[in-house]
């Protein structure tokens, strides 16, 4: 048991399973001998050789393109696009081939990979290094979206991400790299995925959050327990994709309330998709409208207005009280 | 400091054994057996045969849209005929003949452009990918298995096939870069046809050639008659043996001609004259490598009867086949299926269990025309 903060915890993860699987190779921009631009690759290079942890030309379609390939052929490649911002670049060769080719060759072919991405906001950095685009990847057939909260769990899930043999689109959140740090097993330890964790129980409001949003649901839960006597449950999902939609339902089954917190923004988020499921399982549990704190519906703000775009604690708690008194 | 010209000056060849007039350079002639030119004249002509049955299937509606290779089967054969079948091919979406020379069944093919994705499952042993539709992004798929294949030290060459239209494509320039680079065993092979559906190469490229990209990159590039089975035999074996010892990738550019539609869903007289396409007929690759075979004594009786025997008898199996089960629909998804899945599977199963026809899954519609398409002047393929 190590206490690590999430960069040395995923780094963990990667090491491990390299040592236990020849066929996990690491390939993107800067992966190899700088370890990174947040050193999450750090040292690869130096135990597993260029080969294996490979420092690839610039170009985010050919890392996922000859991923693909490589995949095809049996190998398990773990990309890493930089920042999520850069991966429109390398949207088609996800959507058209990665996520497609268990399907298209009716199960000959299958694309074990694990694309790592960097995303989110509140770090004060520039266009393309702040977004939070998860929804796009969750909403793509054939893929699994997951995006951890914490360093332990961040080690599970990308060990899980890694032996799955779908691929899956793993989302780091670049303020929680050096948030917190955690105690973290010594042996491997795979979360499942698809799996949401009930983080804190409560009777009277559901919060629905993931990345780096669970701070935040928290936060509010622990203020209205406080200051309103209302108790939340927090549920942390994990995995965005396959939603696990069974926990989601029976917290709202017992508590009629359900508030959604994500950094993506609002219209055709995957709030609306938890919503949805909310009304087909729990519907007539409901006892007020469901309600979403999201980013607002505008393009990259600009770090200098962005607390006023990312949901914050403020937000959170304005929404709840709202709720709870409908 | 003057200007200085950068050595080693670069070059780009053009290589032609056979050419139209039916002339043979006997001192660059491959070293090909009875045996093996057989074989290879009976897969263009089967190539022929195919392509030409495919475009009327599409018309009377036994399949969908389909891209014929007609004019190309020099390029495909020469090429392919040079891989073993441990080594891979990776295919655009116009390459019956080689896809037919790699062992898939002529009914997989029909299957593909009949909807049905079962057409697109290689056998367990074969080393293919399936077509890819969006232009140019298999190129790069083709760089990391060639990369998986070194890593793993298995003796490994790909063979990646593409259009002219591919090389305007970014995946074009990122996979020959990437190959580059990593020194990888591709053979990219590029069927200049010299149209991409209605934009000519001249609105493509304003390069001379699509061989001398490979310069920029750090690859030999040669250009090819692509009319010419055995000059494309003779570069292909040339680049092919040179990346099974490491020595990395090459770019061939096959000069030939796309003498049909684009697909079926396509009409050329729109962009393109008679002359135009008349005068490529002269070249057309089978004329001349008849004639080359004639003289070797070498063509056989009966051949065309019994490729289209063959033709027939696919044709027979495919239309005999039952119709696809809609629920497998969910099976190839994920590797195990989300609850969500199971619950919409369980939605289509009732339907299907339901006595009640109105809501039953309904039969297809016949097919809407795909954009771009209008009614063809003449059955042209």
């Amino acid at each position: 048991m190590a206490k690590l903060n999430m960069v040395k915890a995923l780094n963990l993860a990667l090491l491990q399973e390299m040592e236990r699987d020849q066929d996990v190779v690491v390939i993107g921009e800067d992966v190899g001998v700088d370890g990174g631009v947040f050193r999450v690759t750090e040292d690869l290079h130096r135990k597993f050789g260029g080969k294996r942890v490979i420092d690839s030309p610039l170009a985010e379609s050919a890392i996922i393109g000859t991923s693909v390939g490589m995949a095809l052929y049996g190998l398990k490649p773990v990309c890493e696009i930089q920042f999520s911002g850069f991966a429109f670049q390398c949207f088609h060769q996800i959507e058209n081939h990665a996520a497609r080719y268990r399907m298209r060759t009716q199960g000959r072919f299958h694309c074990q990979m694990v694309v790592r991405m960097p995303y989110g906001g509140g770090v004060r950095a520039l266009e393309h290094h702040s977004e939070s685009e998860e929804q796009f990847y969750a909403h793509i057939p054939g893929l699994k979206m997951v995006i951890p909260s914490g360093p332990r769990n961040a080690r599970g899930l990308l060990v899980a991400a890694l032996r799955d043999p779908d691929p899956v689109i793993f989302f780091e959140h670049k303020a929680l790299y050096h948030a917190a740090k955690e105690d973290v097993p010594d042996e491997i330890e795979a979360l499942p995925l698809g799996h949401a964790d009930v983080v804190r129980e409560g009777r009277d409001l559901t919060i629905i959050a993931y990345g780096a949003m669970v701070r935040v649901a928290r936060e509010a839960a622990e203020t209205l327990a406080s200051e309103d006597g209302a108790e939340c449950e927090v549920i942390d999902l994990l995995t965005v994709s396959p939603l696990d939609r069974e926990t989601i339902v029976a917290s709202v089954q017992k508590t009629g309330r359900a508030l959604i917190v994500h950094e993506a923004p609002k219209s055709f988020g995957p709030g609306a998709e938890i919503a949805a499921s909310i009304v087909e399982g729990a519907f007539l549990s409901l006892e007020a409208p469901i309600r979403r704190v999201t980013a607002y519906d505008v393009p990259f703000v600009g770090f200098a207005r962005e607390r006023a775009s990312v949901p914050d604690v403020g937000r959170v708690l304005a929404a709840a009280r709202e709720t709870l008194a409908y | 400091m003057p200007r200085t010209p950068l050595e080693p000056r670069f070059s780009v060849e053009y290589l032609s054994i056979l050419d139209s007039d039916g002339n043979l350079d006997s001192a660059l002639e491959p070293d090909l057996s009875a045996t093996e030119l057989k074989r290879l004249y009976r897969a263009m002509l089967l190539g022929r045969r195919l392509d030409e049955r495919m475009v009327r299937l599409q018309r009377q509606g036994r399949i969908g849209t389909f891209a014929p290779i007609k004019g190309q089967e020099a390029s495909q054969l020469g090429s392919v005929c040079t891989l073993r079948e441990s080594d891979w091919m990776v295919p655009s979406f116009r390459e019956t003949a080689a896809m037919l020379w790699r062992g898939w069944p002529i009914e997989k093919l029909l299957m593909t452009f009949a909807g049905q994705l079962e057409g697109c499952q290689p056998a367990p042993e074969q080393h293919d990918l399936p077509i890819t539709i969006p232009v140019g992004t298999q190129l790069p798929h083709a760089v990391g298995l060639a990369y998986a294949a070194q890593y793993r030290g298995d003796d490994v060459v790909v063979m990646a096939y593409f259009g002219d239209g591919a090389t305007s494509e970014g995946d074009f320039h990122e996979a020959l870069n990437f190959a580059g680079v990593w020194h990888v065993p591709v053979v990219f092979v590029c069927q200049n046809n010299q149209w991409a559906i209605s934009v000519p190469l001249k609105k493509q490229t304003h390069s001379r050639t699509i061989a001398q990209k490979a310069l920029a990159y750090g690859l030999p590039g040669l250009q090819v008659d692509g009319n010419d089975v055995l000059a494309v035999y003779a570069a292909t074996k040339e680049a092919v043996d040179r990346a099974r010892e490491g020595n990395g990738p090459t770019l061939i550019e096959c000069v030939t001609y796309r003498l049909g539609v684009h697909t079926t869903a396509d009409d050329p007289t729109k962009y393109r004259s008679e002359e135009e396409v008349r005068e490529w007929e002269r070249k057309d690759p089978l004329t001349r490598f008849v004639e080359y075979l004639r003289k070797k004594n070498l063509l056989e009786d009966g051949l065309e009867q019994e490729v289209d025997a063959e033709i027939a008898a696919a044709v027979k199996r495919f239309e005999a086949m039952a119709p696809p089960d809609v629920l497998t629909m969910f099976d190839h998804a994920y590797a195990e299926k989300p609850p969500e899945l199971l619950a919409q599977r369980e939605e289509v199963a009732s339907r299907l269990r339901s006595p009640d026809e109105s809501t039953a899954a309904p039969e297809s519609p016949p097919s809407p025309p795909m954009r771009g398409q209008r009614k063809t002047s003449r059955w042209q393929n």
